[in-house]
């Protein structure tokens, strides 16, 4: 049974909803993804910090996956239709219930008609807000996440949207707050499983090795990588950023995953996020160990990166 | 074949030109649990697994288990290949009015009507899907109908454009850009989130395209 192109179908939550009154610059539906399609070329999605959202939907009683809103930078502001119990993970962001500061990492209720606003964040680059019951948005392919690569699943909100919640679980929340590690403002080095085609990219260890920042037009599924040049005597100037990796001749097409970082021919490597396709056209010369594409996901433009290689599995 | 970790939860299996595809299909018919994802490329197939579940060693017995099994080289499109081969045949209608049609028409010196006959004549096979959901690339066709891309992309095709391009043909699903020669349009939906399947072509099918009348 679908909704069809008539409208959403009534919500289960006996009405109860967010109104979106500023959605901020990017504020997309996100769960933990469609994983197990990429044969039909099918992206995973799904929110690019997995561990906070789980944190946000585990605060307010719900399923690990239930689709909550992934709130980019900031800006974000709805309002309760009825009384409803949410968590806002993630970002170092100021929140606010009618205007009052309110923490993040816990249990927050709001009345009907209250409420909720998500400053710019200071720290990290997502916020995740979880609402009892799971917005009960239709599901496309089994997942609520909205992938505007491959163009499945909701729109990114909208001023005047209606998000309905859904019906709350049974159990209350068991812990009303959660001492966790704020996102980190400083360098970050992610840790990195050296292939599948570092020894098809000359110059590929020196490339791990080097010092990188994030550049601006950093998103879902991905975000390039500039070149921060050191002081060390003898190192020539460079005019570009960017990295020239040699390689000739065109790429086949080849698989690949969220965490994967590519190295096009002449430009920026881009690591690839959450959002990443299912096959990409340039070598993949590293892959982030998983723990650390949370961390990744959470990287502001600017925001200096380093890489450390670890063994591989086998 | 080469075993190549891809992070600690993904592994690309290197193989022969043309053999990814192949090896795909064998390892689907012996999937072991654990495996999340098994992702077919030309000459590559991505193997994604969840380490709780199957050991990252173990994975890698199963599949250089698999590549033993399989004896012969890759073969070409026209029906042979070897493993377990999905006996479905997908038919595509395609009003062949595209835009790049005549000019394919005299890079292969077929004339448009050449063009048509060869494309609709020999069967195509799906080698493997990417780019977007549900855009396979078919493989294994007349091959004379291998002309290059386009050296200037259309930021704009048709959902349901049928183009050529290299070895390769395929159908859009959905509009998008691409650089693909264009030679016809059909009315079907080579993929539909909502409906189950939700794409028609999947790695292994066999294709035949079959001109129609229409606009």
């Amino acid at each position: 049974m679908t909704a069809g192109a008539a409208g959403p179908m009534p919500p289960p939550g006996g009405g109860a909803a967010l109104e979106v009154l500023e959605p901020g610059p990017l504020t997309t539906v996100q769960d933990l993804g469609r994983p197990g399609l990429a044969e039909l070329g099918v992206p995973r999605s799904g929110a690019a910090d997995r561990g906070a959202l789980r944190l946000a939907n585990r605060l307010v009683g719900n399923p690990d996956g239930a689709a909550a809103l992934e709130v980019t930078l900031g800006g974000l502001l709805v309002r309760a239709t009825t009384a409803v119990t949410v968590a806002v993970t993630g970002a170092d962001c100021p929140l606010l219930r009618d205007g009052r500061p309110v923490p993040r990492n816990a249990v927050v209720e709001l009345a009907a008609g209250s409420t909720l606003g998500l400053g710019l964040a200071t720290a990290g680059l997502r916020g995740y807000l979880a609402v009892r019951g799971g917005l009960a948005v239709p599901p496309v392919l089994g997942s609520c996440s909205t992938d505007t690569l491959a163009g499945l699943g909701p729109p990114p909100v909208r001023p005047g949207d209606r998000l309905p919640v859904g019906r709350a679980p049974q159990g209350w929340p068991v812990v009303d707050h959660a001492p966790v590690p704020d996102p980190e403002p400083g360098p970050v080095a992610l840790r990195v499983v050296p292939g599948p085609r570092h020894d098809r990219v000359p110059g590929a260890a020196e490339l791990l090795a080097a010092s990188w920042r994030v550049g601006s037009d950093a998103d879902r599924v991905g975000l390039r990588l500039e070149r921060v040049h050191g002081q060390a005597p003898g190192t020539p100037p460079s005019g570009s950023s960017g990295w020239s990796s040699g390689t000739v001749g065109s790429w086949p097409s080849e698989a690949l995953v969220p965490g994967s970082l590519q190295v096009p021919p002449a430009g920026h490597p881009v690591l690839f996020l959450a959002g990443a396709p299912t096959t990409g056209g340039y070598p993949v010369v590293a892959v982030l160990v998983d723990a650390d594409l949370d961390r990744a996901g959470q990287l502001r433009p600017g925001q200096p990166v380093t890489f450390r290689p670890v063994p591989p599995p086998f | 074949m080469r075993l190549l970790p891809a992070g600690d939860r993904a592994v690309l299996v290197d193989l022969a030109d043309g053999a990814g595809p192949a090896f795909f299909l064998a390892l689907a018919a012996d999937r072991p649990p654990g495996v999340e994802d098994v992702v077919p490329a030309e000459s590559s197939v991505l193997v994604r697994y969840d380490p709780g579940v199957l050991a990252p060693a173990e994975l890698a017995r199963r599949l250089r288990a698999v590549g033993e099994r399989m004896a012969s080289p890759p073969v070409e499109a026209r029906g042979d290949v070897p493993g377990d081969v999905p006996s479905n045949v997908v038919e595509i209608p395609v009003v062949y009015a595209g835009a790049d049609l005549d000019e394919v028409g005299r890079l292969t010196g077929l004339g448009a009507d050449g063009v048509v006959a060869a494309h609709t004549g020999t069967p195509w096979r799906v080698a493997f899907i990417g780019f977007a959901p549900g855009f396979g690339y078919l493989v294994g066709g007349d091959p004379r109908l291998q002309v290059p891309r386009r050296d200037v992309s259309r930021t704009r095709v048709p959902a349901g454009s049928v183009g050529i391009g290299g070895r390769y043909s395929g159908v859009y699903p959905r509009e998008s850009p691409g650089g693909w020669q264009l030679l016809g349009r059909t009315p079907l939906a080579v993929w539909d989130a909502e409906r189950d399947p939700p794409a028609l072509l999947r790695p292994g099918a066999t294709v035949r395209f079959v001109a129609v009348q229409g606009r």
